[in-house]
């Protein structure tokens, strides 16, 4: 048998199933590698000790009816977790240890699922590379002073490098996609209502959704299955009967309709990125879909639409963070100077140059012009989709315009990082259901993915369409272990 | 910045408005920092100038995604005694209440 900590989560939790492995095990397992592996810095707060405390109860007292069964799971820094520091990579949180655990990861715990430990992120999850945390960037395993993508950075680093057998992201503008694209690894982002925000640090709260990672399809399949749930305590979440999406599972995908839309063909998109989205084209063709060119007229509205809707909110969520309740607190003269010695201190400058904008779209005599105009055009965005799915059962495009770049490479250029985001905004925008799989390499031997969306409410179809065409695509993942070396 | 019919067009975001906006915005921020803002400011602006094109005014804005009614709850109180819970994670406190600065002379 392979290493434990390389199998997937399926091939885990058979294990775990028929005794062969033990929750204890598999959790010394991944702890003992993490130890080796403090130089890719995925973790900000380790859980380790009560990760393995908590696997032996599981072992002492099985029960193999749960859907992770005593498996060890090391989950994004923007989930509250009960007792268990809580940063969302930022310094404004730093000291933070919720009271409250949110209810996707404790859909998780409640199937049998340990935490491992709490995995790095962009600073409120606003960075496309992982580099705006306040607890330094993350690495990316598939080789050195590589970004993991962001903001679920430390996630799809995490997974990639064998440290968790599948992870949970949140997913604003691509956060989910990007990283799983830039790491080889599959990341979905669910319909926008589909899993509960509840105890999710708010980013922007009409984009914001949580979704499964994993090393392949069928294992974000049964996560999904786990984490999406009707939640009271969140006022977006959507009564909608949920499949039993890992059983249902069929690469069947024969008579689908899937659609090409031509906007995506980018000025200056790299020919490599070109060549894999025809070869994904033609992989869908021999899963046996029919390939049908559609249009999204307004695609290239989307970035600027979200550089408005997204600071707009994260603007009002992050007014919270003033240092009285809870977090970081400044010393200032005054009240006021307190709020603002606070806030100065404690976000780093990606969040301020957001909270600034949003602000700024949102302050008397500019709302109409920014945020107004941002929201129709959104419709309009949403409608493209709409008239799109009259015609086709789910979308092909690439994941990203590029594979993962160096560390530092576009720290300095707002405008360019923004850009990494321009095939996955869309889908939040229209608050869809996106998935990336793994397709290719680019000529650094780079993964490159395909990106899958589908219509509202049907993630079982992108899920199917991903699982059928991830095994004639048969992509794996060359990891040396380099920074153990 | 100019507003007329719907249509913006967008005028350099100058220092001043930088130290107004941060003053909205409650993030103090030194002679430095409020430059290199303004010029990133500027340079995100340009890109969101884009939608001008678009002719919006018979648009309906899209204000939630999810598309359904604010559910309705009885007004009953389900969490009791969590006082503690509350004030737990407070960076100055005394038994009973969170403590801020003195605003009152």
């Amino acid at each position: 048998m392979s290493e434990i900590t390389s199998l997937t989560l399926y091939e885990l939790i058979k294990n775990i199933k028929e005794k062969k492995i033990s929750s204890n095990e598999a959790a010394k397992s991944f702890v003992d590698r993490a130890e080796k592996s403090k130089k890719i810095n995925v973790y900000v707060t380790e859980n380790f000790e009560n990760c393995l405390k908590l696997s032996k109860e599981f072992d002492d007292k099985p029960n193999f009816d749960l859907k992770l069964p005593g498996i060890p799971i090391a989950v994004k820094d923007l989930f509250c977790t009960n007792e268990v520091r809580t940063t969302a990579g930022s310094n404004i949180l730093n000291n933070f240890v919720p009271t409250y655990e949110s209810t996707v990861t404790q859909n998780i715990w409640n199937e049998g699922g340990i935490l491992l430990g709490k995995l790095n992120c962009d600073e409120f999850a606003m960075g496309s590379s992982n580099e705006t945390s306040f607890f330094g960037n993350v690495q990316n395993p598939i080789a050195e002073d590589l970004v993991p993508g962001g903001s679920s950075g430390g996630s799809s680093a995490a997974l990639a490098a064998n440290l968790t057998p599948v992870t949970i992201g949140t997913d604003t503008g691509g956060s989910i996609r990007q990283p799983a694209s830039f790491t080889g690894t599959v990341g979905l982002k669910p319909t926008y209502g589909s899993c509960s925000r509840y105890g999710i640090v708010a980013f922007a709260s009409s984009l914001d959704q949580a979704g499964p990672m994993s090393k392949d399809v069928k294992d974000s399949s049964i996560l999904l299955e786990v984490i999406s749930s009707f939640d009271k305590k969140d006022s977006t979440s959507i009564d909608f009967k949920r499949n039993n999406y890992s059983s249902e599972l069929t690469r069947n995908i024969k008579g689908l309709k899937i659609g090409i839309p031509k906007e995506y063909r980018i000025d200056g998109m790299p020919d490599e990125i070109e060549k894999l989205w025809k070869k994904g084209i033609e992989y869908a063709k021999d899963c046996g879909a029919e390939i049908i060119d559609i249009s999204l007229p307004h695609t290239s509205y989307a970035l600027p639409t979200y550089y408005i809707v997204a600071p707009a909110e994260a603007s009002s969520n992050l007014a919270r963070y003033d240092g009285v309740k809870y977090g970081l607190r400044s010393s200032g003269k005054n009240l006021i100077d307190m709020y603002e010695k606070t806030r100065s201190e404690g976000f780093g400058e990606e969040v301020k140059r957001r909270v600034m904008i949003g602000t700024y779209v949102l302050s008397s005599g500019y709302y109409d012009a920014y945020y107004l105009k941002a929201q129709k055009v959104r419709q309009l965005i949403k409608q493209d989709f709409d008239q799109a799915y009259n015609k086709v059962d789910a979308i092909l495009t690439p994941s990203t315009p590029s594979s993962a770049f160096k560390i530092g490479e576009k720290s300095n250029d707002p405008v360019s990082m923004y850009l990494n985001d321009i095939f996955t905004v869309p889908v939040n925008l229209a608050g869809l259901p996106g998935i990336s799989i793994p397709a290719g390499v680019d000529k650094n031997n780079y993964p490159l993915g395909l990106q899958i969306i589908g219509k509202p409410f049907d993630e079982q179809t992108v899920l199917n369409i991903a699982y059928s065409m991830e095994e004639k695509i048969n992509y794996k993942n060359n990891i040396t272990d380099w920074w153990m070396k | 910045m100019v507003v007329c019919d719907n249509i913006f067009y967008h005028m350099t975001i100058d220092l001043k408005t930088v130290k107004h906006i941060s003053k909205l915005a409650r993030i103090s921020l030194d002679e430095k920092k409020a430059e290199k803002l303004a010029t990133d400011m500027n340079s995100i602006f340009e890109f969101i100038e884009k939608l001008n094109e678009l002719n919006t005014d018979n648009v309906e804005p899209l204000t939630s995604i999810a598309e359904t009614k604010l559910r309705f709850r009885d007004d009953k109180i389900t969490s009791e005694n969590i006082r503690e819970k509350i004030l737990k994670n407070s960076p100055e406190k005394n038994d009973d209440f969170f403590v801020v600065p003195k605003v009152v002379e």
